[in-house]
């Protein structure tokens, strides 16, 4: 079996407007590899909920995408405050977004379930004052 | 119906890169996680949003095509990006259910 293919961004707050790029270009990447499109839209958006919560809801962090022949892993790091309580997180409508993040689109409470939703499988470590991970895995087959 | 035939019902162009995609349905949403739950591929996607994440959203989503009602206006630099990311964006001077209502009307 041939090597999984890796990619790693590092998700910088500094400039919301470019927020996503990390996302995008791991969508350009995965249709250039002529993976499935359901696929990669499953993966893509739930890659870009979780980087646009690592910038609007920690200080920015890594993202790391690795590609084997039957599944795509996202793990995304941030050394943010952490989450106080994941089960209500996870709920949909749940959310501590201020309103300036309103005004941009965001705050729905609605990037974790979607995320739980476009992945296969997924887990969230994280501890307060320490940071999160969230790992999430999308089987292609 | 292909995107750029809804020119010819009132829509203006905003950014139409790839004038020949196909339009399977309809959604309308101001929220950017709601959109990315329940909108499907190739949608129209319905919105006032006009900030630079809605590109971000149409090309990770896959719709068809971003359609901004009210006429909202979309800014110089995101038009740039609309182009650059081939995201087709028109804008409907009614508001967003009269323009649902015309698509439905259109789409059948
Ligand atoms: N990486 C993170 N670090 C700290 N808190 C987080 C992180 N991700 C999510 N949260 C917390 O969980 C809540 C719910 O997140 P979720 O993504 O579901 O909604 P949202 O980001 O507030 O709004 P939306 O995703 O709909 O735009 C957030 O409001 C925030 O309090
Ligand atoms: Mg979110």
């Amino acid at each position: 079996m041939s090597e999984p293919l890796v990619f790693h961004f590092e998700v910088d707050v500094s400039d919301f407007t470019s927020a996503g790029t990390a996302s995008v270009t791991v969508k350009k990447n995965l249709r250039q590899l002529g993976l499935p499109s359901d696929v990669i839209r499953k993966l893509s958006i739930a890659m870009y909920e979780g980087e646009i919560n690592m910038v609007i809801h920690a200080e920015g962090g890594t993202a790391d995408v690795i590609v084997t022949e039957e599944y795509i892993d996202i793990i995304l790091k941030d050394h943010g405050p952490g989450i106080p309580d994941v089960d209500l997180a996870m709920q949909e409508g749940y959310s501590t977004a201020t309103a300036q993040i309103h005004s941009l689109g965001f705050g729905a409470g609605m990037g974790l379930p979607n995320m739980k939703r476009y992945s296969d499988e997924m887990k969230i470590d994280t501890e307060l004052g320490v940071g999160t991970t969230v790992t999430m895995r999308i089987w292609i087959r | 119906m292909i995107v750029s035939e809804l020119l010819e019902h009132g829509f203006t162009e905003v950014a139409l890169p790839d004038p020949e995609r196909e339009i399977h349905g309809v959604y309308i949403g101001d929220l950017l996680s709601w959109v990315m739950g329940r909108a499907q591929a190739d949608n129209a996607w319905i919105t006032i949003m006009s900030n630079i994440n809605v590109i971000a959203v149409a090309t990770l989503a896959d719709t068809a095509v971003v359609i901004l009602s009210e006429d909202v206006e979309l800014p110089e630099e995101i038009v740039r990006q609309a182009e650059m990311k081939d995201v087709n964006v028109l804008r409907s001077p009614k508001p967003s259910y009269e323009t649902a209502v015309l698509l439905y009307e259109l789409l059948k």
